[in-house]
């Protein structure tokens, strides 16, 4: 047998199983908290903290994807402080990035009554579509750095270790290792990374050369053409 | 951000894995593949083919409308026409007129043993189903095969003997439950790159070890606590090896011995010269090696085998399978969650094709077509008069061919396969195909083999059809269209009723069901005689697919085999001796030559040269040892020669440690380099699997100008 906690989210007492988090424990009493880096396929890292929630006696707020639920806990799902650091993560991530494609974000930011011109001076974070394999391009300039595709090539799945994080601070990328393109690298062409991207950073070739324009038809004549590639 | 109009839920037409697929769809054009995260086959995981390879549904060179050729074909004058111009278009009703008619005239004239049929592995149970019974039901010929005689026909001949039951014991799942698992014959990360997903979660996350046992350094190597690197077709002295030190050791399963097998007397004799030492001395591999490998497979609490064509693609293929079987008999791993004997199989449909009766020994559920209560059943529900049907065994797929003369083989219909890239030494196959009188193709492309054809039926792949996939753990799962058919091309369960009504009426027959109006119906008058399908129905699979046998429609499907007993009552262990490949290296071809499969390519080359992914992978390469390669003076991306006594190559090299010294690869999917022409034909006895693994060649380096694409040229890290 499991055994069992007692603690209190937003003033209801609860009992859950040991060794769940914060946000196992509320989603199943039905309290929407939001995710964004959070993916049930991969390891909660606890990254872009709009999962947040205020926990009694701490002095910050706790991300709930990866904080246990403990005995005796006092939980707050959506006080005023929780609400106003999730506006505030939104506001920033807006100000920097692109998020045209995260629909569920752009939901979110509804939602919390976030507004995307609070830091109208921010740098953006802007870079070329990177198209270098005949599979998916990368967008990072959509990127919010939620790690689930470096999880995935990684030992969430895939254990083949193709990308990481490259560069530091705001500079941060996600890239390969010396930033060779992606078919000399390790990478089998599998797409788990595209499968979880969330913000549409990663994205199959096919479903952007549609987008860009193109047909079917021309883009099936696309494969035909054997491209010449020189070895080193 | 394209919208879908909608995303279609199906299974993937690849390999054996049976992946989940949603096809999202925008005028229907399929521009996207995800799956679900909750599949249970495949957790939200695909490989690159999955995910990305199914754009030949759309290749301008997709064959769409039905074509005859110009010039009337003959026996012995027989050509390959891959351009269109030498065929004409042609309306459904007069190529099936035209095939109906050819077919019925040289079934007059030459009877029933004139007649034979490649079936499918990558089409659905509905289509083969449905073919097996046009050939068997209208003209009462068992010659009927598919290319599971040239992946697993071995396992599934030792299986059948020693167990009674030919298809994977244990679900891939389970390898998550293993403590010790065996992998052997097969690169599982390029040929089933999500159950190698799971054994590396087995070995990374729940302390399973790993023990490989394969001529090539395969990338399951490097999470792997063991590797034997034994010599191409030695498999039955280091399994037996290793059996042997089981017993020596005492670590069997006395009361698993003693209740589940029988003819282990006869076995243990059997075992004496099977000495670790001496098959140290064919197989290369230690035998302190083989001991302590026997070892942790025998004190596992749960332990499993795995294995793939290194095991049945041999002219001892049957024996190498028996090998395994025996293992698993003397340690009692099989019948219990995480343990068993697992082939994994090759094609999406392959364990599906089979289980349909697509092979010339079995009706649909493996029953024998020589056993007369078995005729009668099938007879009654074809609406077939007594003693109708043929008791004859067929003949199998490379049989076939090689009848293909006066007196012999005539007329030749193929659905979906491409023998003239999968049968070994192609120039022999060439010149046996174009003995034939008649030949139907049913396909995609015009691809080696349906250049041959003298009438070409387009056919639907995976993405414009409905009905159902087995894979290889015995999971039957739906297939769902996901727009209508390009062109005038028609789903292959479609054709085929189409065609067996004319035929029916030109024969005057009786008239067996032709007029089904979905696949369902097909499936369930199948199930309807086969109990392992009997508790099948769409409604049941809609979300989730049944691991048959399902023998009862409130069956909840059946994950684990041979709980309580086996088949065929006790497992029967078989007793083995050693028998070199028939053609071993010598001076004059001082290689072994084994052959197999790439992540990014598919068999012939059907789907995948004719997709984004011949992009990632575009040229043959034949890997060679760095030892061997500087003997030759060949550096990597050099063009050589290879050439066995059959047949020669011109391709790449790779120099790379993951072939072993004296040992050479080359994957079979490129036409242009096509390793079967090298590869000897030589048969299992018992299986007729020809020997793919292993061949005796000689390298020569050659010209640039000699490759058949100089200017294309493999430029990826992994490889």
């Amino acid at each position: 047998m499991t055994e069992t906690i007692n603690l209190t989210i937003d003033g209801q007492e609860v009992t859950a199983e040991q060794g769940k988090t914060l946000l196992e424990v509320a989603r199943e009493i039905g309290k929407d908290i939001p995710t964004i880096c959070f993916h049930e396929a991969t390891t909660a890292n606890a990254l872009c903290r709009i999962c947040v929630v205020e926990v009694e006696g701490q002095r910050v707020l706790q991300p709930s994807c990866v904080v246990k639920a403990a005995a005796g806990m006092k939980v707050q799902t959506r006080s005023e402080r929780v609400v106003r650091a999730r506006r505030t993560i939104l506001e920033m991530l807006a100000s920097t990035m692109d998020l045209s494609e995260s629909l569920e974000i752009q939901k979110m930011m509804y939602d919390y009554g976030a507004s995307t011109s609070r830091f109208p001076d921010a740098e953006r974070r802007e870079s070329q579509v990177i198209d270098d394999n005949p599979m998916y391009v990368r967008d990072y300039s959509k990127c919010l750095l939620c790690w689930r595709c470096v999880q995935v090539c990684a030992d969430d799945a895939q254990y083949t270790f193709a990308i990481n994080f490259t560069g530091r601070g705001f500079e941060t990328q996600i890239g390969t290792f010396f930033d060779i393109s992606i078919p000399e690298t390790s990478c089998v062409l599998c797409g788990q990374c595209v499968g979880v991207c969330p913000t549409g950073a990663l994205k199959p070739k096919r479903e952007f050369l549609l987008e860009q324009g193109m047909s079917p038809q021309e883009i099936s004549v696309l494969n035909t053409g054997r491209k010449r590639r020189k070895a080193k | 951000m394209i919208k879908a109009d909608r995303v279609v839920t199906s299974t993937c037409p690849y390999c054996g894995v049976g992946c989940a697929l949603q096809l999202h769809v925008k005028d229907d054009y399929i521009f996207k593949v995800t799956t679900p995260f909750d599949s249970p086959v495949n957790h939200g995981n695909l490989c690159v083919k999955g995910r990305f390879g199914y754009d030949y549904v759309y290749h301008p060179k997709r064959v769409t409308t039905p074509l005859i050729r110009r010039t009337p074909q003959k026996a012995g004058e027989r050509t390959q026409a891959f351009d269109l111009s030498e065929w004409r278009e042609a309306t459904w009703d007069e190529a099936l007129e035209y095939a109906a008619d050819r077919l019925v005239e040289i079934y007059k004239r030459d009877g029933s043993d004139a007649m034979a049929v490649y079936c499918c592995a990558k089409a659905t149970n509905e289509d083969n189903y449905l073919l097996q019974k046009m050939y068997r039901s209208l003209f009462r010929t068992n010659n009927v095969d598919h290319c599971t005689r040239l992946c697993h026909a071995g396992s599934v001949v030792a299986l059948q003997q020693a167990v009674g039951s030919s298809a994977m014991s244990n679900t891939a799942s389970q390898v998550v439950l293993n403590d010790v698992f065996i992998v052997t014959g097969s690169n599982t990360s390029e040929n089933h790159p999500i159950i190698a997903l799971q054994m590396k979660e087995a070995v990374m996350k729940h302390n399973a070890k790993m023990i490989v046992i394969d001529p090539r350094r395969i990338d399951l190597v490097n999470m792997a606590e063991m590797w034997l690197p034994l010599k191409p077709g030695t498999n039955v002295p280091v399994f037996s090896s290793m059996a042997h030190v089981i017993v020596k050791e005492n670590l069997i399963d006395q009361e698993f011995i003693a209740n589940r097998t029988e003819g282990y007397q006869e076995f243990l004799e059997s075992l004496e010269k099977f000495t670790p030492e001496y098959a140290e001395e064919i197989s290369g591999v230690p035998a302190e090696d083989i001991r302590k490998a026997a070892r942790l497979y025998a004190n596992a609490k749960n332990a499993a085998i795995y294995w793939g064509m290194g095991i049945s693609q041999l002219s001892h293929g049957t024996a190498s399978a028996l090998a395994l079987i025996n293992l698993a008999f003397l340690t009692g791993h099989i019948g219990r969650e995480g343990t068993g004997l697992n082939p994994l199989r090759g094609q999406n449909n392959v364990q599906g094709a089979s289980d349909m009766g697509s092979m010339p020994f079995h009706y649909p559920g493996y029953m024998r077509v020589d056993n007369p209560d078995n005729r009668a059943k099938w007879e009654k529900t074809w609406n077939i008069e007594e003693g109708g049907l043929s008791l004859k065994l067929g003949l199998t797929t490379t049989e076939i061919l090689s009848n293909a003369h006066e007196g012999g083989i005539r007329a030749l219909y193929i659905m979906g396969e491409n023998p003239m890239m999968s049968e070994p030494n192609l120039n022999v196959t060439r010149h046996h195909i174009e003995q034939l009188e008649f030949l139907v193709a049913q396909d995609i492309f015009i691809n080696e083999s349906a250049a041959y054809a003298d009438v070409f039926l387009p056919a639907t792949p995976f993405a414009e059809k409905d009905g159902t996939f087995s894979n290889t753990d015995r999971r039957v799962q739906r297939v769902r269209a996901a727009h209508p058919p390009r062109g005038q091309a028609r789903p292959d369960w479609k054709i085929i009723c189409d065609l067996a009504l004319r035929i029916e009426s030109r024969l005057g027959r009786p008239t067996a069901k032709w007029n089904y109006s979905n696949p369902e119906e097909v499936l369930r008058e199948m199930g309807g005689v086969n109990p392992d399908y009997a508790g099948i129905t769409y409604d049941r699979i809609d979300k989730v697919g049944l691991i048959y046998p399902v023998p009862s429609m409130e069956h909840p499907g059946t994950p684990t085999l041979f709980t309580e007993t086996f088949p065929r009552g006790r497992g029967k262990f078989h007793p083995l001796s050693y028998v070199p490949v028939r053609e071993e290296a010598d001076d004059e071809y001082p290689f072994i030559l084994t052959t197999g499969r790439l992540l990014e390519h598919w068999h012939g080359g059907s789907m995948t040269r004719n997709s984004v992914l011949n992009e990632a992978y575009p040229e043959a390469r034949v890997e060679i040892h760095p030892a061997d390669a500087e003997i030759h003076g060949i550096r990597n991306s050099d063009p050589v020669k290879v050439q066995s006594r059959r047949g020669e190559i011109v391709l790449r090299a790779t120099v790379t440690e993951k072939t072993t010294v004296g040992v050479v690869f080359i994957p079979w999917h490129f036409a242009e380099s096509a390793a079967n022409i090298l590869t000897n034909d030589e048969l299992d006895p018992q299986a007729k699997i020809p020997e793919f693994k292993a061949c005796a060649v000689q390298i020569f380096p050659a010209r640039e100008s000699d490759l058949p694409n100089p200017e294309i040229q493999l430029n990826r890290g992994r490889y």
